[in-house]
């Protein structure tokens, strides 16, 4: 696409990217601690984040650029189908109402990093600790890729690199410079940085939405006229297929899929690394509770959000170009509607909001990669410095791998990976949620029923052809028995699940070695204050004046 | 759950466990049950049932899920004063 470079907007841009910079430069200062090389001050921001601070550190991290760019593109594409992102990110919060207070309890009972670091401790094994780290690494490395293609989809609409120079240098060239920086702060700051920079991010993400889900529907002739023009698009057949191209609501042979897509994801969306890091760097169980009452006002942002897919489409967005690039439909929405300034500081919302969750994660896989595959496998006796210098170190490399994925692959490539990496993370759950409460399972039979999983939802996965794509074009497939189209990862989980049953029962029978637990009962609900090393001495219940409103708005 | 001998533990199912736990299920069977809320009408200034209910969802999910944190608090509470350590 042909796009003069916006100076206003890129002005505004820059001046918000340098500002989160000397931020997150800053941040190694803020609330440290006297041992600033233990793995749990670099990798964990000292156990030490009051409600808030998880809040923002949370929703920085689980709302990222590309789910910004990503949900408004699916309705944009398909309609409702796309909306599950909403009840999904609803029932999260009481699911994980039920096992991360006991998540947080053990790791801070125990030193736990990692969500590995709890399955080792528990199921006394291994193999499996290193398969779930495995899995973890493995699910969020095209998850920073994509926190690129965010970047990347609001550079090329402000005409800055993108598809049009034919040097690869110098297209890419913002792209090096902004994860450069990136990169920069978060081996010098850790966890610190993306939490102080994720209050900028928020700030601005809200301010956007705010103005965009007023200001657009009135310059578009309100909520009427927008839903009938999209009617109108979704309804347009499709010559290949001959199917429309989407619908405003769910019709009845989608039902499944979208309750399906919504529940496996809610399982899923806390078992990835970078939720488990910012959930532990919580210094109390009542902090990761009372956030998952104030975490959905992020939901009602993205139902928001979601709303602007429609908006382009009434905008007339990538009408009638063949083979638009959906991702750029919400950028190119603002750049058509915003005065030239604001865009700008839309356009830093999106951005930014890719580089928070991009740090968090590389931590998270850092984390994962120190504590359960070098300590575990390499050196036993790694002291904490060390390991918090291999921690950093690792987060490097997991970031210019992701750069490298980006820059040599087609963008396809990282999203069918994220959706491979979404069925995968699902697959972990019955030995991270089960061994949270039960050591019934038996810990080969958790390995049987992962690698079960595993190779089933990476087959199915495989399977799916769409309209543009031979392979991974969908994570949707008929369901065994049931006869309805539903969520590959959720099918997958159900055969993990089943699996890691019969499994158990057999080893019991004949007696298998079913390795140490080295947690107790009452460490799955200690409180901060009666707890071992890194405990902050929090005067009895930690009540927080002013206890936060349950998210009304 | 008032003072319980020391050496019976407390029972796992109580009413206010009950109770939250209705709290935390609720939001599960409305938005899993997509064929309540596919429709498009009635509409809300000009946006279909559909999305507007299911954003209606997000602060009464919180809510419920915000009572059942009152509840499960004060159940530990009690059981912490009458149990002791």
């Amino acid at each position: 696409m042909k796009n003069d470079v916006n100076g206003v907007a890129l002005g505004v841009f820059i001046f918000f990217f340098l500002a989160v910079t000397v931020v997150g430069f800053m941040a190694a200062r803020w609330r440290r601690a006297e041992n600033a090389l233990h793995l749990d001050e670099w990798g964990l921001g000292g156990r030490s984040f009051g409600t808030w601070i998880t809040w923002f550190l949370l929703g920085g991290d689980l709302y990222t650029a590309y789910t910004f760019v990503a949900v408004p593109a699916a309705i944009y594409g398909a309609g409702a189908a796309g909306f599950f992102a909403v009840p999904y990110t609803i029932i999260t919060y009481p699911l994980v109402f039920l096992f991360l207070p006991r998540l947080w309890s053990v790791s801070h009972r125990h030193g736990y990093v990692t969500s590995s670091d709890f399955v080792r401790g528990r199921f006394g094994s291994k193999s499996l600790s290193v398969a779930m780290a495995l899995t973890g690494i493995l699910a969020t490395m095209p998850y920073i890729a994509l926190q690129l293609v965010g970047i990347q989809a609001v550079l090329d609409v402000m005409g800055v690199g993108g598809s049009d120079s034919t040097n690869w240098f110098v297209k890419d060239l913002p792209l090096l410079i902004a994860f450069g920086v990136l990169a920069a702060y978060t081996y010098s700051s850790g966890l610190r940085a993306p939490a102080l920079i994720a209050f900028v991010k928020d700030a601005l993400i809200y301010i956007v939405i705010a103005v965009a889900i007023i200001y657009i529907p009135y310059k578009l002739g309100g909520f009427d006229s927008i839903f009938n023009k999209a009617s109108a698009a979704y309804a347009v057949k499709n010559p290949k297929t001959g199917l429309p191209r989407g619908a405003v609501v769910t019709g009845p042979k989608a039902q499944w899929a979208y309750a399906t897509l919504a529940m496996g994801s809610a399982m899923a969306l806390f078992l990835y690394p970078h939720s488990v890091t910012a959930v532990l760097s919580g210094k109390s169980r009542n902090t990761i509770r009372r956030n998952t009452t104030i975490l959905p006002l992020y939901s009602l942002m993205l139902g928001l959000l979601a709303m602007l897919g429609f908006m382009a489409i009434a905008d007339g967005v990538g009408k009638g170009i063949k083979g638009y690039n959906a991702q750029l439909a919400i950028p190119q929405l603002f750049e058509n509607m915003f005065p030239s300034w604001f865009a700008g500081v839309a356009f830093a919302a999106v951005g930014i909001g890719a580089l928070v969750p991009a740090a968090i994660m590389s931590i998270a896989a850092a984390n994962l990669f120190t504590r359960n595959i070098y300590k575990d496998l390499i050196k036993p006796d790694a002291t904490p410095a060390q390991e918090t210098r291999v921690s950093k170190i690792a987060s490097l490399v997991v970031k210019v791998g992701a750069l490298v994925f980006v820059l040599t692959m087609d963008k396809t490539v990282a999203i069918n990976f994220q959706l491979l990496g979404g069925i995968w993370i699902l697959q972990t759950m019955p030995a991270i949620v089960g061994g949270l409460f039960t050591r019934w399972f038996h810990r080969w039979a958790l390995l049987a029923g992962w690698a079960a999983g595993m190779a089933y939802g990476t087959w199915k996965a495989y399977e799916q052809a769409s309209p543009t794509q031979a392979h991974f074009g969908g994570s949707s497939d008929m369901i065994p028995w049931i006869g309805e189209k539903g969520y590959i990862g959720l099918t997958a989980f159900v055969l993990n699940v089943g699996i890691a049953v019969v499994l158990t029962l057999v080893l019991n029978v004949v007696k298998a070695p079913s390795g140490v637990d080295e947690t107790v009962t009452a460490d799955y609900v200690a409180e901060p204050e009666e707890s071992g090393p890194s405990g902050s001495p929090q005067p009895g219940e930690p009540g927080v004046p002013g206890l936060p409103e349950p998210a009304g708005a | 759950m008032t003072a319980t001998p020391p050496d019976t533990k407390p029972p796992v199912i109580t009413p206010s466990r009950v109770i939250a736990g209705l709290c935390l299920l609720a939001p599960f069977v409305a938005l899993l049950w997509v064929n309540s809320y596919s429709r498009l009408t009635p509409r809300f200034i000009g946006i279909p049932f559909f999305y507007w209910y299911q954003m209606a969802w997000v602060p009464v999910a919180a809510a419920l899920t915000y009572a059942a944190y009152l509840l499960v608090r004060r159940e530990e509470r009690v059981r912490k004063g009458g149990a002791g350590k």
